[in-house]
């Protein structure tokens, strides 16, 4: 390993207990643990993301951060094999208690790929297709799911180009188009969280600056995590910045204070670049 | 300088490469491209050759194509008056098919619902392995089973006269389909990207609506595949039909009656008709019938594939 071995900080290994008080804001983590079949993939990571804040999940490959993400809407569990002991308050519930349900808990917490990945029907489709899921089919009106691709279309600033192409295929659109899209499908659901995963890494310059304008523009209204391997991005949109190495969490601070003056000798290596 | 270059230039690389290997490499080009393009070679010669042993009877004046095709009346040994009407075969071809496919349709992709999405990789595993050996038991064998096992059942349960009918053959012709229709809707299913199925499932899908709502829109095409490959099935096979349908000329007015299928018919009389005569050469004619059918089946699949497609 290139960087130095330092003992974890005191603050992560004694992880205080979530209050319940303010259990309602954002995420919490307690002492998460997950393993791909005999590999540990998360180590007693305990984190609060602030809500209505932008974080960023920065560390090298393989550290852990896409698997935190999508330990919040339990997507990891499509794999098989996979083991989560620990906790996680998400609107001051654990999502791993029993009784929780699962589409309930992906309708509040909102996902975005690595790759836009629109399903392959008409635009107007693609949005109100969370709509469709989760409520029943008589409730639904012409005019309600009008409204609904027009408010979310709008908001992330599609509806001006498509507005006339409502029927065209998602997939034929441009890429960034396709990941903007990807984000105007979850707003009909009103989620309280958005998880993004690296979702500018298959834009390009212009692509990437248009998915971060349409952040700061969610922001406050969302909490949300993004993992990026972009130093730079990580630098730019977050707020607060969590830094992870070997599925460990090393630091979480405000973006500022992580990147000027890290505290941990592994992240202050790490963004300079002598690693990952 | 290339030191070991005689003419003291420097070799290009491709003089690297001996003429053995060229020559090698185009023969086995060329071999691909022959076997790219047998296919169409095949057909054509199939066709030119069923054509032209069908061809005589068609110019002569004994021989009428209206009657060929929309008459009931089939008497090609008949020492007075012989009629070669064809309709009450393609009836019964259609009926025995279409039965079959109402059956075989939602199994076979209700099993490859089930084997993409709601089945362990064990369970799946073993499934296939079943599925593609009901796959190779040979025609004959389901005939068989049409004839004893399938006909005492049928008059047992629903008090038909007879057990070989429309219900027997559409049931047999079913078993056939299904393992075709459900190891290709399968591979249909398999191959929607997985993009697609993490998309809706982070968007709280439960796993039925999954289904309905992302894999069988995402997989149509394939899956229409797999339907169309059941019907071809259904259409072209013989010797079960021959076994289970009862070999009755006459257009059903239920699935209690018996039928003859196109394809029974040659079956069981080309080995009787002299070769040449009008009987062998009206035959031939059929199989033209049969062949026209099954294009005109791939052809509407293929129209409509496109038409889907034209309208995203």
């Amino acid at each position: 390993m290139a960087y130095s071995v330092d003992p974890p900080p005191a603050d992560t290994a004694a992880a205080p207990a979530i209050p319940e008080t303010d259990a309602g804001e954002g995420i919490w983590t307690h002492k998460l643990n997950l393993w791909y079949g005999a590999f540990q993939a998360l180590r007693d990571v305990s984190v609060h993301f602030r809500r209505g804040l932008i974080t960023g999940l920065i560390g090298p490959s393989g550290c852990g951060k896409t698997t935190l993400l999508r330990c919040f809407n339990r997507i990891n569990e499509r794999y098989p094999g996979v083991r989560t002991a620990g906790e996680i308050r998400i609107l001051g519930k654990n999502i791993y208690d029993p009784d929780v349900s699962l589409v309930e808990l992906r309708k509040a917490v909102g996902m975005v790929f690595q790759r836009p990945n629109p399903l392959p029907l008409s635009v107007y489709e693609n949005v109100v297709f969370g709509l469709r899921t989760h409520t029943p089919r008589s409730e639904l009106t012409r005019r309600l799911l009008d409204d609904e691709v027009e408010r979310a279309l709008t908001e992330v600033g599609l509806w001006h180009h498509l507005k006339d192409r409502l029927g065209a295929r998602a997939t034929s659109l441009q890429l960034e188009q396709q990941q903007k899209l990807c984000i105007a499908r979850l707003l009909p659901l009103k989620p309280d969280i958005i998880l993004m995963d690296e979702p500018c890494s298959a834009l390009d310059v212009e692509g990437t600056r248009a998915i971060e304008e349409l952040m700061f523009q969610l922001r406050g209204r969302y909490t949300i995590v993004i993992v990026t391997h972009n130093m730079a991005q990580a630098r730019r949109t977050s707020d607060e910045c969590l830094f992870m190495l070997l599925g460990e969490m090393v630091e979480h601070a405000r973006t500022a204070d992580l990147f000027l003056n890290p505290r941990d000798s592994r992240t202050a290596e790490y963004i300079e670049g002598r690693y990952g | 300088m290339a030191p070991n270059s005689s003419n003291g230039a420097v070799a290009p690389p491709r003089q690297a490469r001996s003429r053995r290997s060229v020559w090698g490499e185009r023969a086995i080009e060329l071999l691909i491209y022959a076997s790219g393009v047998s296919a169409i070679v095949f057909i054509l010669a199939i066709l030119f050759f069923i054509l032209r042993e069908a061809a005589p009877v068609l110019f002569s004046d004994r021989f009428s194509l209206t009657q060929f095709l929309f008459s009931t009346e089939w008497y090609p040994t008949s020492a007075s008056n012989v009629r070669y009407g064809t309709l009450a075969l393609s009836a019964g071809t259609l009926a025995v098919t279409v039965l079959a496919m109402v059956l075989a349709v939602p199994f076979g992709l209700g099993g490859a619902v089930f084997l993409s999405q709601f089945c362990g990789p064990r369970l799946r595993e073993s499934l296939k392995i079943i599925i593609e050996l009901l796959a190779a038991i040979p025609s004959v064998v389901w005939g068989f089973i049409g004839l004893t096992v399938m006909s005492r059942l049928i008059v047992t349960y629903t008090g038909a006269p007879v057990g070989v009918n429309v219900l027997n053959g559409g049931i047999i012709l079913a078993l056939m389909s299904v393992p075709i229709i459900v190891s290709i809707g399968e591979d249909a299913l398999k191959a929607v990207p997985d993009s697609y199925i993490e998309a809706a499932t982070a968007m709280g899908a439960t796993r039925w609506q999954l289904v309905f709502r992302v894999l069988l829109p995402a997989a149509r095409n394939g899956l229409l595949a797999a339907v169309l490959l059941g019907v071809g099935r259904a259409i072209g096979e013989t010797m079960a039909v021959l076994m289970a349908t009862g070999h009755a000329v006459q257009i059903p007015h239920g699935i209690l009656d018996s039928v003859r299928t196109l394809t029974a018919n040659i079956a069981a009389e080309l080995g009787e008709a002299p070769a040449g005569s009008e009987h062998y050469q009206v035959l031939f004619l059929t199989g033209v019938l049969l062949f026209a059918i099954t294009m005109l089946v791939n052809l509407a699949a293929d129209l409509i594939i496109r038409g889907v497609r034209a309208r995203k």
